[in-house]
């Protein structure tokens, strides 16, 4: 009895003990399959740190995004890792907010991280956060529907060749529309479509002096391309269609083409949730011939900010969450086609990888098609392919995403909205010291 | 014929009133409804029959534990509302029984708090937060809501109290009574079904506050509002899954409503007509 007593106290004396050590990391994340699949994966991670206890917040990412920038600028410490896009990384990181990764380890490999996904991620040669997926946006189609319209989709069509499939494709009487796009008002979702689109017509935001470009002939052609084919070819109310309404649309077999980002690829052809799973094929970006295709570039990562006080434990896990292991173990657990595409090359040149994802290869072209550090067909002095890396642009963003959006409801016409953008981004960029 | 006439009057009235209060608890319903389909049925339109699967209530139990949430939500709503009572029947005692000339200006202060957009002080407030060590604290939390809710409390109570006869007081008074006794053993229990009214609707407000309980939170003090964000995603259709976690959210103040709808009625229409 004393003996089974003794060992008991010092069970808990050592589990005491323990407790007092361990630490205790806090990970802001968005809820998205990848993500949510890490969490349930932790228990790898926690085995192999037993000293570091991992605790989660999940929020929607316009959330999350307010609520990480409040924490971080006023450095309220509640956050230790944070999941962060290609977006944010190099404006925080000018503003010295996360800290360089520099300690990710020997077996890490920072050399596999693709060049044009580290390139968004890194400030003057120092990476500042790591890949936990990669994006780029590309057409995806309906087989069926191509070989009906008597036509054959190359694997980089022009826009052209996709405005002459969108009208044969449309079909109002089955209710298949020819091609679906974003336009839903906002930065990240027409406007991250549009100006994706615009550098394939050798448009740009600014010039090299930050003056508005708005006004230009790029940017009218480009918006009266969009708004023609998305009223001619494209749903009704297609104003209001952002990423998960088309998703929606294009699973119930309701359109042709959609173009947009290559991680609907895995829930396009997932039987469990698509009527079309198997008719879907994958094109490249259109391009119009410039140089530069329409598809953008995307990173959700993994960032430690600069008030932490456990970097040494956020970095240990963001260097797991990222590694050659990690994808190893959802592979092993979940199957290749699971594994987060678009951060590393070693992944592509995978040849289980290649059988288990048929989008593998269309998706590592369009991430190397797209350069966030010379994105245009002109040269611009900012960084980002569908948004500019400037804190202003979320604002500014969005309020040119508005006009557009009524451009394509028709409350608008197309030079109107133009010449408003081109107010707006005037004003917005000589309150912000841009334009002297 | 004037007898057929009211009638008929009331009969117009009953259906409109079943016609506006479907039409409001319409989207609350069809959430519910939703949440019993599978994420395939959710995306396919407009259907008031689901299938019937419990599947995105499981992955929303096993995606994150819906407990720690729950007991987060009931603490901070009954911890705010005590709180606030505790401030605002005095409050509302001194406004009612010796209003002064600046009373009315007072109550149109404090009400005038709610006019503004609560994003405009939210770095000042995290800020404080931040100082005082109260980010992601319960404690700091209750104290945010019960601020919030405040104004709303204490005009509820003034209009109550007004209800009550000055000269009962005053007889009290007159008895001996203390300032405390007064309150305590003469005004409150006469005023118990404003002031419960009061309490319920103050518990369903902060129960649904959204903004603050999700920006001052992360783990520790997160309630049921940062449980339901948390299955928002602007990439992938989680329809069913958030239907579900919306519903577990509101299904123990819908209930609590539910049961206490006269008090609520009562309470809310109560001063309405003076």
């Amino acid at each position: 009895m004393k003996l089974r007593t003794l060992i008991l106290g010092l069970c808990s004396a050592s589990a005491l003990a323990f407790a007092a050590h361990a630490e205790s990391i806090t990970i802001a994340t968005v809820n998205n399959g990848d993500m949510v699949r890490m969490q349930k994966l932790t228990d790898d991670f926690t085995k192999a740190n037993p000293d570091i206890q991992l605790n989660w917040v999940t929020l929607e990412e316009n959330v999350l995004r307010e609520r990480v920038t409040t924490d971080i600028a006023t450095k309220g410490g509640q956050y230790d890792v944070m999941t962060i896009g290609t977006y944010e990384v190099p404006i925080w990181a000018k503003q010295s907010w996360l800290l360089p990764l520099e300690k990710l380890g020997a077996d890490y490999d920072v050399k596999d991280i693709i060049p044009a996904i580290a390139g968004g991620l890194s400030v003057d040669g120092k990476l500042y956060a790591a890949p936990f997926y990669g994006e780029s946006s590309f057409v995806m189609y309906r087989k069926d529907l191509m070989e009906k319209a008597g036509l054959k989709m190359p694997d980089a069509p022009t826009w052209d060749f996709i405005r002459q499939a969108a009208d044969k494709m449309t079909d109002r009487a089955n209710g298949v529309n020819g091609i679906c796009l974003r336009g839903k008002a906002g930065w990240g979702e027409n406007m991250a479509f549009l100006t994706a689109m615009s550098n394939s017509f050798g448009a740009r935001w600014f010039d090299m002096d930050w003056k508005p470009q708005f006004d230009q002939p790029e940017w009218k052609k480009t918006l009266q391309f969009y708004v023609d084919m998305m009223k001619a070819d494209g749903p009704e109310g297609a104003s209001s269609n952002g990423f998960n309404e088309n998703l929606a649309l294009f699973q119930q077999g309701k359109c042709g083409m959609w173009i947009d980002a290559t991680v609907a690829a895995s829930f396009v052809s997932d039987p469990k949730n698509s009527t079309v799973a198997d008719k879907v094929g994958y094109a490249l970006a259109p391009d119009n011939g410039l140089g530069k295709r329409g598809n953008w570039l995307w990173a959700w990562s993994l960032a430690i900010p600069a008030g932490t006080t456990k970097a040494d434990a956020a970095e240990k896990f963001v260097s797991w969450a990222t590694s050659k292991h990690y994808a190893e173990l959802v592979a092993s657990k979940e199957g290749w086609a699971n594994v987060p595409p678009g951060t590393r090359s070693s992944l592509y040149a995978n040849p289980e990888y290649q059988k288990a994802a048929p989008f593998a290869k269309m998706t590592l072209d369009s991430i190397n098609a797209a350069d966030p550090t010379h994105p245009t067909v002109k040269p611009v002095p900012y960084v980002g392919v569908q948004f500019v890396a400037i804190p202003e642009f979320q604002g500014l963003g969005t309020t040119v995403g508005q006009l557009f959006s009524a451009a394509l409801a028709g409350q608008s016409s197309v030079d109107d909205a133009l010449k408003q953008a081109q107010d707006a981004a005037t004003a917005t960029m000589t309150e912000g010291g841009y334009i002297k | 014929m004037a007898r057929s006439v009211t009638t008929r009057h009331k009969t117009i009235a009953t259906v409109a009133a079943w016609i506006v209060a479907l039409l409001i608890f319409f989207p609350i319903l069809y959430t519910i409804i939703t949440s019993f389909k599978s994420e395939q049925e959710a995306i396919q339109g407009f259907n008031l029959i689901p299938s019937g699967t419990f599947e995105s209530y499981a992955e929303v139990q096993a995606q994150s534990g819906y407990f720690k949430f729950f007991l987060n939500s009931v603490i901070l709503s009954v911890g705010s509302t005590i709180l606030a009572l505790l401030v605002a029947i005095p409050a509302a005692w001194s406004m009612a029984f010796s209003p002064t000339k600046r009373t009315k200006d007072i109550l149109m202060w404090m009400l005038s708090t709610k006019m503004m957009p609560a994003v405009a002080v939210l770095f000042p407030i995290y800020l404080i937060f931040r100082d005082l060590d109260l980010l992601d604290s319960r404690i700091g939390l209750m104290v945010m809501l019960m601020l919030i809710n405040l104004p709303i409390v204490v005009w509820m109570l003034y209009t109550y109290f007004r209800e009550i006869p000055g000269e009962i007081l005053e007889a009290a008074r007159m008895d001996g009574a203390s300032l405390w006794n007064e309150i305590i053993h003469v005004l409150t229990p006469m005023a118990v079904p404003g002031i419960a009214s009061t309490m319920l609707l103050n518990i369903i407000l902060a129960w649904n506050e959204a903004f603050w309980t999700i920006r001052l939170t992360t783990t520790d003090a997160a309630p049921l509002t940062a449980f339901i964000s948390s299955f928002s995603s602007p990439q992938g259709l989680f329809w069913a899954k958030l239907s579900a976690a919306s519903t577990l959210a509101i299904a123990p103040i819908l209930i609590m409503g539910w049961f206490s709808q006269k008090q609520l009625v009562r309470g809310l229409t109560f001063g309405a007509v003076k």
